[in-house]
């Protein structure tokens, strides 16, 4: 095998879904040996769909895929991993109670005399591929103790583990620290020093640029162009994806606080465990200003936002809302104070997915005038309901061939624009946002950040939480980082610097 | 032709199943009736499951008495499978109908015996609000329990059937015995009975439980309520997020439902039975669950599904006295009925129907109840 022959062609690989729609139209793709080959795309471009062809889970209507030079056919995940091709999920597939040495054997155990597990020859094992790879694993520790970033490694271990010669990663870093990030790119670059060819699925551009040698971007099903880092730039990169300019820094301008409107003083919270997720937080978000939480995961936010937007009981400390305590009164008269909230899950929280448009789009007005009347507000008005979902859908360019279909049906994109468009109403006082861009294309993520920013200097108060600390770097103009229940620090949007607030989101230490 | 098939391709997309289901149970049981014809004096028969259909289709629906006794038997499965509907909607699998009904049949017995004498236009709809009552109350408590407590419903549901009969029976026993009668039993319901509004048995009560088919469906659909309740079942977390509080439109949900269940009990004793003894079986309870799944939990899905399953109550007769195949034919055909629903892969396998994209949420509630992870509120 020569140095310059690739280890994976995929060629006029097209399927075609019962709709009707192209999702992966005669792409060409290949893979050279020790090569990282970043696929860029928007959500639902077919990047997921051109890997799960792969990985056996779809089958082409048309194409062909050569391993070696070899044509091959794919059957199914065993197929994949037999011809050497291993994947790493962006939600994780290890059993949370097993230790890391289960998982990375689970299905391929070592054993002695026939059926007696070996775990001490598979922990060997394994502790000699991590240090291969330059990182240490304790294989008996159990998943549930791991951060996220361990138990990527423990999904990469286990792809190595079965002899993948040819990863995909899908979108690995999305729910990674920067310092997290930068060792799982660490790991990536031995993993191609040692013979493995890697294809890295992102959205991230600068990630992108960072440590793939080729881009290939993927628009619509079809491969819109193939880039080296060294001849492009995010803005091409990103006018490739979304097929126009697009504008990727948020033009924030100048904010102009006013009075404090929201106050939280002293809060604690337990989680859904009876842990105290929240150990005692004040803050305070003024009118027409931008307050962002920057935090790994599981720190404490979600509990805060819960307590704040009426969803959760706080143990102790009191939220105020200009000035006036709202600790104690509902969601619902919460709502009627001018509060919204995007939530962080929009499956979870902010739709009903079997429910067609209009009612999603009104679900957190169902019982308001005009949206209810008659027999004392007992009756829905589908007029006023229809006219309003007409409005929105428009005003946020929602798409969807019809407004009768199910939520479900649309894109992950559009359903985060209903939610947004519900949320972001004009008689707002405090707007709390968790997540409001989690899995959206830098289309989408522009025009909401726009819509944010709108709100700020029509005088709402903002409190934005996100797990990028890119988004919160960029949108807000004080930064407060929250570890283990706590605030833990506090910058001025000038002052915060990429690094040290990562720090202290990974520590809670602002010095190494 | 094109338009009018897209305007039922919605409707087609919810009935696909159910209809599907009834072919397939109505073609498994053919081949019991023949298997099981070589086993009796007449002999091995291939076409006999076309002589039974037919007398069935006959005794249900091929003359006036016919369709009138399809009618009456489907009446309190119309109110029945609305209670259990009613309570998919809101994530509640009320298995309590049974009991529900008892308490409704109960409490429209007593209140028409003591009315007996009354003018009807009195004594009918005092003994209805009775049973309604009754149903209500006793869908109360599992709603309440559940709102407080957390406590499922479909335990504590099956706790108060049997409770409901044991109470019950004591009750007659013991606090409104009718004097005269050899066995215990309520007084005769006199003026409060259903009146008659055509033939032998056609009864008011049949108007009544159409009536409340559109009415529920009103609700479902049109109002606040309706949406909270379709909110609650479909999401708890987006309806607690929405403002709404799961935890009351449960107990309320329950209570609908229990009065639902109780004026099912109310219109079988004013219009059928007349008088309330211990051993009076509430096959309608369980019937009723069969009614909701086939319906979709849909009210018109209900009253179609109703219908269906007073025809196999009205027909089966005839089918027997003809054709010598027994009654509990009809048990295994509405066995098979619920069976290919619950298991819809093999349907959807034999009629090559796509799955839906959206999951059924009722039967989710119904399999989730045991074991699975039913769609709870919350307690918060």
């Amino acid at each position: 095998m020569s140095e310059k022959s690739p280890v994976l062609e995929m060629r006029g690989v097209t399927k075609r879904f019962p709709t009707g729609t192209l999702a992966n139209d005669a792409i060409d793709l290949d893979l050279g040996a020790g090569e990282i080959h970043a696929l860029l795309g928007e959500n639902g471009a077919g990047k997921s769909t051109l890997m799960n062809v792969l990985y056996g889970l779809v089958t082409p209507d048309e194409g062909e895929i050569r391993i070696n030079g070899a044509p091959v056919t794919i059957q199914g995940p065993a197929d994949a991993i037999a011809r050497g091709i291993g994947m790493v999920h962006q939600h994780f597939m290890l059993v949370p109670v097993l230790t890391v040495a289960e998982n990375v054997v689970l299905g391929q155990e070592i054993t002695r005399g026939g059926q007696i597990l070996d775990m001490r020859a598979a922990e060997r094992r394994i502790r000699e591929l991590a240090s291969g790879l330059g990182f240490a694993v304790d294989p008996g520790a159990r998943i549930d103790e791991l951060s996220l970033g361990q138990q990527q490694r423990v999904e990469i271990l286990k792809a190595i583990y079965r002899g993948a010669r040819i990863l995909v990663l899908d979108e690995p870093t999305a729910v990674l620290t920067p310092q997290e990030t930068r060792e799982i790119f660490g790991v990536l670059r031995r993993l191609v020093e040692s013979g493995t060819s890697i294809i890295f699925i992102s959205h991230k551009l600068d990630e992108v640029l960072e440590i793939a040698d080729r881009v290939t971007v993927i628009r619509r099903g079809k491969v819109v162009g193939t880039r080296k880092p060294a001849e492009t730039n995010e803005n091409e990169l990103a006018e490739l994806m979304v097929g126009r300019a697009v504008s990727l820094s948020v033009d924030r301008g100048q904010s102009h606080p006013g009075d404090v409107i929201l106050e939280v003083v002293g809060l604690r919270a337990t989680d859904d465990r009876r842990h105290e997720a929240c150990q005692g937080v004040d803050l305070t978000v003024r009118a027409g200003e931008i307050v962002g939480i920057a935090g790994v995961g599981g720190n404490g936010q979600d509990e805060l936002v819960e307590c704040i937007v009426g969803l959760r009981k706080p143990t102790a400390g009191a939220i105020r809302v200009a000035g006036r305590d709202i600790t104690r009164l509902s969601v619902d008269a919460r709502r009627d104070l001018g509060m919204a909230y995007v939530p962080a899950d929009r499956q979870r929280f902010g739709l009903v997915l079997p429910f067609r448009l209009p009612d999603n789009f009104v679900l957190t007005r169902y019982a308001e005038a005009p949206y209810a009347g008659g027999f004392g507000g007992f009756v829905r008005q589908d007029g006023p309901i229809r006219r309003e979902a007409d409005r929105l859908a428009k005003e946020f360019d929602v798409r969807t061939p019809s407004l009768d279909l199910p939520v479900a049906t649309l894109s992950g994109g559009n359903q985060q624009k209903v939610v947004v468009a519900r949320e972001f109403r004009h008689d707002l006082t405090v707007l709390t946002i968790d997540q409001p861009t989690r899995g959206l294309d830098v289309g989408s993520i522009e025009f909401i950040h726009k819509q944010v920013i709108e709100r700020r200097d029509a005088g709402v108060a903002v409190l934005l939480v996100s797990a990028e600390l890119d988004e919160v770097l960029d949108l807000s103009d004080r930064i407060l980082v929250m570890y283990r229940g706590r605030i833990v620090g506090s910058f001025a949007a000038a002052e915060a610097q990429r690094e040290k607030v990562g720090l202290l989101m990974a520590t809670g230490e602002s010095r190494p | 032709m094109r338009t009018l098939r897209t305007r039922l391709a919605p409707t087609w997309a919810v009935a696909s199943i159910p209809v599907y289901s009834i072919v397939l149970a109505f073609a498994v049981a053919a081949i019991v009736i023949i298997v099981s014809s070589a086993f009796t004096a007449s002999g091995f028969d291939p076409l006999l499951p076309f002589a039974a259909y037919g007398r069935l289709l006959a005794g249900s629906f091929l003359s006036g008495n016919a369709i009138a006794n399809t009618l009456v038997s489907a009446a309190p499965l119309m109110f029945g499978g609305l209670a259990v509907g009613l309570g998919l909607k809101a994530g509640l699998f009320n298995i309590g109908v049974a009991g529900q009904f008892l308490v409704g049949a109960f409490a429209a017995a007593v209140t028409g015996a003591s009315l007996a004498s009354a003018p009807t236009l009195v004594a009918m709809p005092l003994a209805m609000l009775a049973g309604a009552a009754g149903g209500a109350a006793y869908g109360f408590i599992p709603g309440y329990l559940k709102a407080r407590t957390g406590a499922h419903e479909v335990v504590t549901t099956i706790m108060l059937n049997s409770a409901a009969v044991l109470l019950l029976t004591w009750a007659v026993n013991d606090l409104v015995r009718a004097p005269g009668f050899t066995f215990p039993r309520t007084g005769e319901i006199g003026h409060s009975a259903l009146p008659v509004l055509l033939g032998r048995n056609l009864h008011l009560g049949i108007v009544f439980a159409v009536v409340t088919i559109f009415v529920i469906r009103w609700i479902l659909n049109r109002t606040t309520l309706g949406f909270e309740i379709r909110t609650v079942g479909t999401n708890p977390n987006a309806a607690r997020y929405a403002g709404m509080r799961p935890v009351l439109i449960t107990a309320l949900t329950m209570t609908i439902s229990g009065l639902l269940a109780g004026l099912a009990g109310a219109i079988q004793m004013l219009g059928v039975i007349g008088f309330y003894a211990p051993g009076i079986t509430a096959s309608v309870g369980f019937d009723s669950i069969a009614v909701a799944l086939l319906g979709r939990s849909d009210p018109i899905g209900i009253l179609f599904a109703a219908i269906l399953f007073g025809a196999f109550r009205a027909g089966a007769p005839l089918m027997q006295i003809e054709t010598s195949v027994p009654v509990e034919v009809i048990d295994i055909i509405q066995a098979l009925v619920i069976l290919f629903l619950a298991a819809d892969l093999i349907v959807r396998r034999v009629f090559r129907v796509r799955a839906p994209k959206v999951e059924i949420v009722e039967m989710a509630t119904v399999t989730g109840s045991w074991g699975g992870t039913p769609p709870t509120s919350s307690a918060g």
